[in-house]
């Protein structure tokens, strides 16, 4: 085929305009595909039920220097009894990574198993990576009842 | 016509009629033509075929173990333990998917070191590599993935560890770690996708890149040491010489895994309470000791940064380059080989460390 110069130009012109327009559409469309696929990746947020209190069981239910996992909304916690009268409750979330710590009598320590982390009774970190001390709650007693609860 | 007609000359009919239909002599060609190096590190060639073949048993298991398997969290440990106690040859399945599922990496980490020490990484095969080190990367996924299946304490604790860390790095991190669990903690989610990524989405991504590495080994050919002259290296034929002695070592491959899963049948332990304190003696598989091991040591705080962070942007310093290995290595063969050594060294320490603290 042979043309003049001008009309070689004029279609080398309009053939890239029409690539152009072809690419960015399939572009624009592909990524219309994809997008509702990468937002179905993304799990939605589930309403945490808010819980400020649960009921810990009977206070001679745990032994003086011992203590026990209880359920914290959708979390665990953990109750401490130090001695006869004093109590202590923390999340039993470790600040490190997310393992459930747990109360060790014989050194009287909260130790995770993880990574070896450990936390005095305070839940100030003793040893071990955790970068924070653990979120402590508040211990009540409602008759021979103990209940922990979110410290104000 | 057809009754003067001899075997043999039947039998070329029926081939050429094939071959016209699908090609196949192609490929007889082509096995024709194979052959590998004969050298002092020819041995090392079997390790990738022992690779496939593992990957080829995981498949079968895997398939058999999803016959029983239910990926929920009030059925999966019951439906592993029925597997295990009343279906006959349960136990043993499933041994062998667990007992093959290490033996697999373990056989690829031996090709991948044999790569580097061979420098069969050179020019042109860097894409060989880099699909390589995708597989060995998806291998661990499965492992990581499969870890979770059988719901048990140390498995949900290993796996709530593991999407931590996913989740201390910066900027993409918390997403991620979301990701990954289908929701702010390990739980039923995180189970459903943990089983859709080990038996969909990795399986099809690891059939498509296994047969891209394949096929780029077929092309290539098998590497020859740097320091031969490529002329002088003697040939065997793939097929059958080469072939049939990949088979006998298939064979004992698969009497190892027959023992070992037999012998030390792999434990179920106890069903995940996400209400207990995580168990002692917790630990990940053994090919992700080293990088626990490394984040027991590392401190909480380095200078402004947090721990984790700092080991996640140390083993990422280290993985890109590695993957990048074949593009810095051309012409510093012995520095490659060095890094090789210590990565070793390294990973071995560090493994043995993370098993006996
Ligand atoms: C298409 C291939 C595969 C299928 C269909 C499959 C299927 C399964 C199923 C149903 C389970 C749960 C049963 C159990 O816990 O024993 C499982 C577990 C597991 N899989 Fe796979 N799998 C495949 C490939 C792989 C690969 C390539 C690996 C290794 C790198 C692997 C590693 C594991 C591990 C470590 C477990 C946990 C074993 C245990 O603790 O019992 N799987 N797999
Ligand atoms: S998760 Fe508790 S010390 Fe690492």
């Amino acid at each position: 085929m042979q043309g003049t110069d001008s009309s070689r130009t004029a279609s080398h012109d309009r053939r890239t305009v029409t690539s152009w327009l072809l690419g960015t559409g399939v572009a624009a469309s592909l990524a219309s595909f994809f997008y509702p696929v990468a937002r179905f990746l993304n799990p939605p947020q589930v309403a945490e039920a808010a819980v400020n209190e649960v009921d810990a069981g009977k206070v001679q239910d745990l032994k003086p220097n011992s203590g026990k996992i209880v359920k914290f909304g959708n979390k665990p916690a953990l109750l401490v009894r130090v001695n006869d009268t004093e109590w202590k409750a923390f999340s039993a979330v470790c600040t490190h990574l997310n393992c459930t710590v747990q109360y060790q009598d014989a050194r009287r320590e909260i130790w995770c198993a993880c990574h070896n982390g450990t936390y005095d009774l305070n839940g100030r970190v003793i040893s071990g990576p955790p970068p924070k001390p653990l979120e402590e709650l508040a211990v009540k007693f409602r008759g021979d009842e103990v209940v922990i609860s979110r410290r104000a | 016509m057809g009754n003067n007609l001899s075997s043999t000359e039947f039998k070329a009919k029926t081939l050429d009629w094939l071959d016209e239909r699908t090609g196949w002599r192609m490929v007889r060609d082509l096995m024709d033509h194979k052959v590998v190096p004969i050298h002092a590190g020819t041995k090392w060639y079997y390790f990738g075929g022992i690779t496939l073949f593992l990957f080829g048993v995981q498949i079968f298991t895997g398939v058999l173990l999803l016959l029983y398997y239910r990926p929920t969290v009030a059925e999966a440990f019951d439906s592993v333990r029925f597997l295990m106690t009343r279906v006959e040859f349960g136990w043993l399945i499933r041994s062998i998917h667990s007992w093959s599922a290490n033996l697999l990496i373990l056989s690829a980490f031996i090709h991948m070191f044999s790569v580097v020490f061979t420098h069969a990484y050179r020019r042109p095969r860097e894409l060989t590599w880099l699909s390589g080190i995708v597989l060995l990367g998806l291998l661990l996924g499965f492992g990581f993935s499969g870890y979770l299946l059988p719901w048990n304490q140390i498995s949900y604790f290993a796996t709530k560890v593991g999407t931590d860390v996913a989740g201390t790095m910066p900027v993409a991190g918390p997403t991620l770690s979301r990701f990954l669990r289908g929701g702010e903690d390990v739980g039923g989610a995180t189970l459903t996708r943990f089983f859709d990524f080990h038996v969909i989405i990795l399986p099809l991504i690891a059939f498509g890149l296994v047969g891209l590495h394949v096929l780029l080994v077929q092309k290539h050919g098998m590497s020859t040491p740097s320091d031969i002259p490529p002329e002088k290296v003697a040939q065997m034929k793939f097929f059958p010489n080469f072939f049939l002695r990949e088979l006998v070592v298939w064979y004992g491959v698969l009497a190892v895994l027959g023992t070992l899963a037999a012998i030390f049948p792999w434990e179920l332990g106890e069903k995940a309470d996400p209400f207990a304190s995580a168990p002692a003696g917790i630990r990940p598989e053994w090919y992700f000791l080293a990088q626990f091991y490394t984040l027991k040591l590392i401190p909480s705080h380095v200078w402004i940064l947090e721990g984790e962070l700092l080991g996640l942007f140390g083993f990422g310093a280290l993985a890109a380059g590695w993957v990048l290995l074949p593009f810095w290595a051309a012409g510093r063969h012995k520095l490659a080989s060095g890094v090789g050594v210590f990565l070793i060294c390294y990973l071995a320490a560090f493994t043995f460390l993370g098993y006996v603290k």
